[in-house]
């Protein structure tokens, strides 16, 4: 099983030992946060077909925050004895005590009760340790995980095959010297693969809060559907394409944004392309930062960050008008806002970025969450392509990076198939292409053609943050490059 | 205090759980991180990270498990969870796993240190990142920050084939950065490298790059990019500082010569590589000027080691001889299904991420030029500098890179600035087309390397000095 945290209410208990040794060691007036995470993941991966790594583990780390005298030192162990404890608060003490004068300390969050999301099966409406969370998933072992990746591999037909599927359970719980103490915990599941034919590649991928909803057997074959329809590609010249984006590269899109544009830090340096109130967007977009699940973005996080602020749904974007960017506790200072649960262990030096963005799906009755389809085209998308008259449908995006962070132009290159789409109908496979392109000007107004129906949860490829992302038809994209340079 | 028993506890419980071969490493890590910007520190942190993973081979799978607990009885029951993981991987089966041959290994081995990182004051160090950040502003910067950070490692390795290895690695680096705004454009000048230098050295690194000193001419840099002319777009000769050059090698080159992506064990995510296995020996990578070589001796780079995580001793081979591909990067494992008789590049990032094939110090030989000759010798081209950005395809072949700050060569000179500078190309293309090659070798370090699913961050080194590209594609914009 993936999940082998202890029992309820034990990293509370820790934490609350932290602040205890550092009210002994530094008085009651040092201001101490204290963050206890259990975290257990479990990942089978495999490649050319045979699970090749398989890895799992279990660490309990314990980060303290501590500002006395007006200075700041933060500090971290997963030595969690009674003397790694006492070591963890002397050595961050010793280090406030010589650190410069720290300027722009925001103080601590105050005792405020959690915000459990409510109208979706499993979330906490009953207590918060029942947030959203699916036990089997927590407790899932390298069995169940090779069973999705073996239906995976038959499923693409003797396809070579590549991917992983992965579980994760966190317990987590925060107190700080301010009277806030706050637990929960959260499992998520992910399976993310590819088939390859004669050089052509096909991608599936999901994020579930359950793991029983990740179909090893439904994500091979499409992976494999894409690959065999991405076969002969064809090379195009560099130019200004229609696109229809799928869902995963939708989710690039939605990354960089949170990252480069919604961070609140980089918004108040003048860094950040984002204007509040102003509609820098197409009518038609909306994303929202959905920390604590829903309908659409059904694996709740847990429900406070690294400050102890209880998280909550954000609006950045409304009908095409920026409506917030996130903080933490210091960015909001700075901006005269109120911190919006973005604090991370690095969002002081980094900023507070978003991690669970959705683009708001189209409007259609009784469209739900799906994952993605079977066809070569996601469903999401076969809509929108049948509006398409010349242009590209392109699955994902690989190794985007940021050329203007103002204007956030990125570069950056597609994978896992593209294919012409002429007059409704896509009439051949495309070789990667390289673009070079500012989202948010492909995002702006008059030039979002069309948005699918149905948003596809979807996992980040490096980290834990997860996207709920539509089909998106966009009036222009600009490519620079091909497979010839 | 040795942990050599913790982790042979955790070996003996693999094998007594069915693994034909395991190995085990305890790893206590201590880091230290501070950052300043604008004349105060922003965060100081320092992390301490100990724990055990343990690798079980059961027939042909493999398995790993991690704990953060180093009582014995801890230990033997990650032994027994590494072999009943690497069991279940039998369910999807492959390939029959081999390791290449390894002698027994009783060993201890230290990085060079001058002067210990995490024994200078933090007042001391706060100071620096302090002025450094003062000096930026007080030439014009609107935001100025500045960053260290230290490593502190410690490793206990023993595998059943009876490697008793311990090693204790410092590293260190930082770096200054002056960011100006402009009106609808943000411009950066970084020193000594856009996220600082870095080595396998002691504090003695930061105090030889002088971040004061050189502070306040990246904030004028930076002032003067806002209103300088963009880089052109077009077809021109090239020339290559060496800070850039280093990250050019990184991904078009070290990342390509990886054997688990020639083997196609990464092709789902970081990807594979266009090297073909067959051609090791034979295929043209670039002109003769290049020599590329896989170095882990190498002084105080920032990939150096004594032995990697698999137990295999640090050994320079070339990587690309005369312009000639002729090795790779790889782990005793994926050397064995490729038929190679060596290994020694396998690492992980601490004890809980299993070891994985990873750069070490990946670099170019010096050539017989200097920066000053080059430019003299360039009629017409670009001088480019300092990563901005970099992006680069699944194969490792479609590259293309912004650096921070441009200057156009005209008649063996150079001329104005040029802001937002962007080149682009194909791998072996462009290296073929390296005409030029100075011999003012630095080791730049890469301490952002990420790679692996679950997501690792590996510390890298990449010697390289300045060079010259003919007909390459520059100015790309959206």
């Amino acid at each position: 099983m993936s999940g082998e945290g202890g029992r309820a209410g034990a990293e509370l208990e820790l934490a609350a030992r932290v602040i205890g040794i550092v009210r002994e060691l530094a008085g009651r007036s040092a201001e101490a946060e204290v963050n206890v995470r259990h975290d257990a993941e479990a990942l089978t991966r495999f490649a050319n077909s045979t699970i090749h790594q398989n890895v799992a583990s279990a660490v309990t780390g314990v980060r303290l925050r501590l500002h006395a005298d007006g200075r700041t030192a933060g500090g971290s162990t997963t030595v969690t004895s009674a003397d790694g404890l006492r070591t963890l608060v002397e050595r961050t003490l010793a280090a406030v005590r010589v650190s410069p004068v720290d300027r722009s300390w925001p103080g601590l969050a105050p005792p405020a009760p959690l915000r459990l999301s409510a109208g979706h099966p499993g979330s906490g409406e009953r207590s918060g340790l029942a947030f959203g969370f699916d036990e089997a998933t927590a407790r899932a072992d390298p069995a169940e995980r090779a069973e999705r990746v073996g239906d995976f591999v038959r499923a693409a037909g003797g396809l070579e095959t590549a991917g992983y599927c992965r579980t994760v359970y966190v317990s987590a719980a925060f107190a700080n010297s301010a009277g806030q103490a706050v637990e929960g915990r959260t499992a998520e599941a992910a399976m993310d693969g590819i088939a390859r034919c004669e050089g052509a590649d096909g991608v599936a991928r999901l994020a579930a809060a359950r793991l029983a909803d990740l179909d090893g057997a439904v994500l091979g074959a499409r992976a494999a559907a894409k690959a065999r329809a991405a076969r002969g590609p064809v090379e195009l010249p560099p130019g200004h394409y229609e696109v229809v984006l799928e869902p995963d590269a939708v989710r690039d899109v939605l990354e960089n944004l949170a990252v480069f544009g919604f961070d609140g830090k980089a918004h108040h340096q003048q860094q950040s392309f984002a204007e509040l109130g102003r509609e820098q967007f197409d009518p038609s977009v909306t994303i929202v930062d959905e920390p604590l699940g829903s309908r659409e973005e059904p694996a709740a996080d847990l429900p406070f960050d690294d400050e102890g602020t209880p998280r909550r749904s954000l609006v950045l974007v409304r009908e095409g008008v920026t409506t917030a960017v996130t903080h933490d506790r210091t960015s909001a200072a700075l901006a005269g806002a109120e911190p919006t649960g973005h604090a991370s262990p690095v969002s002081r030096s980094w900023g507070p970025k978003a991690t669970h963005l959705r683009l708001e799906a189209a409007a259609v009755p009784g469209a739900a969450p799906g994952a993605g389809g079977t066809g070569v085209i996601a469903d999401s998308a076969r809509p929108l392509v049948a509006g398409v008259r010349r242009g590209l449908l392109i699955t994902d995006f690989w190794y985007t990076r940021v050329l203007d962070p103002k204007a956030l132009v990125i570069t950056g290159l597609t994978r896992n198939g593209v294919w012409l789409v002429e007059d409704g109908e896509v009439t051949s496979a495309v070789s990667n292409v390289r673009f070079t392109q500012s989202y948010p000007r492909a995002l702006g107004p008059g030039r979002v053609l069309g948005i699918g129906a149905e948003t596809v949860l979807l996992p980040e490829s490096w980290g834990r943050a997860r996207y709920a992302a539509p089909a998106l038809h966009l009036a222009e994209w600009n490519v620079t490059g091909n497979a010839s340079g | 205090m040795t942990h050599f028993d913790e982790a042979g506890a955790a070996v003996q419980a693999a094998l007594d759980a069915g693994a034909r071969y395991a190995d085990a490493r305890v790893m206590v890590r201590r880091s230290e991180t501070m950052s300043a910007r604008d004349g105060d520190v922003e965060d100081l942190g320092f992390d301490e990270s100990a724990g055990l993973g343990v690798r079980a081979l059961v027939g042909s799978g493999w398995g790993f498990y991690a704990v953060p607990d180093l009582a014995e009885g801890s230990a033997r029951a990650a032994g027994r969870r590494a072999a009943q993981i690497a069991a279940a991987s039998a369910a999807v089966p492959g390939l029959p796993a081999d390791l290449v041959p390894a002698g027994p290994i009783t060993a201890s081995w230290a990085s060079d240190c001058v002067i210990d990182p995490l024994g200078v004051p933090l007042s001391d160090k706060g100071d620096l990142l302090v002025r450094a950040t003062e000096a930026a502003k007080a030439e014009g910067a609107d935001v100025a920050e500045a960053n260290y950070a230290v490593w502190d490692t410690r490793k206990w390795f023993v595998s059943s084939e009876g490697h008793r290895i311990e090693q204790h690695i410092r590293e260190c680096g930082a770096g200054v950065t002056a960011i100006a705004i402009g009106d609808g454009e943000v411009q950066r000048r970084s020193w000594p490298s856009h996220r600082g230098q870095f080595g396998t050295r002691g504090w003695e690194l930061v105090e030889e790059i002088d971040l004061v000193g050189n502070a306040p001419r990246m904030a004028q840099e930076a002032r003067a990019l806002l209103t300088a002319p963009l880089c052109p777009s077009g077809e021109t000769t090239l020339v290559l500082g060496g800070e850039q050059l280093a990250l050019q090698i990184h991904e078009s080159v070290g990342h390509a010569i990886e054997l688990d992506r020639i083997l196609g064990w990464e092709a789902a995510f970081a990807g594979t590589s266009w090297l073909d296995l067959s051609r090791l020996g034979s295929l043209r990578y670039g002109s003769e000027l290049m020599n590329i070589t896989i170095d882990p001796t190498f002084p105080g780079a920032l990939g150096s080691f004594g032995f990697d995580d698999e137990g295999t001793p640090a050994v320079k081979r070339h990587a690309v001889r005369d312009g000639l591909w002729v090795g790779v990067l790889a782990g005793r494992d994926s050397a064995a299904i490729a038929g190679l008789d060596y290994a020694g590049s396998v690492r992980s990032d601490g004890w809980s991420r299993l070891p994985m094939v990873r750069m070490t110090n990946v670099g170019l030989e010096p050539g017989p030029h200097t920066l000053d000759e080059i430019i003299a010798a360039t009629g017409d081209g670009v001088f480019m500098d300092v990563n901005r950005s970099w992006s680069i395809d699944d194969r490792r072949l479609n590259f293309q890179f912004g650096c921070e700050i441009g200057y156009e060569i005209k008649n063996g000179k150079l001329g104005r600035m040029l802001r937002n500078p962007t080149y682009t190309g194909i791998g072996p293309r462009f290296w073929q087309s390296m005409d030029m090659l100075s011999n003012e070798t630095i080791a730049w370090g890469t301490p952002n390397c990420g790679k692996g699913q679950p997501g690792q961050i590996g510390h890298t080194g990449h010697p390289a000095a300045p060079a010259r590209f003919t007909n390459v594609r520059v100015g790309v914009r959206g």
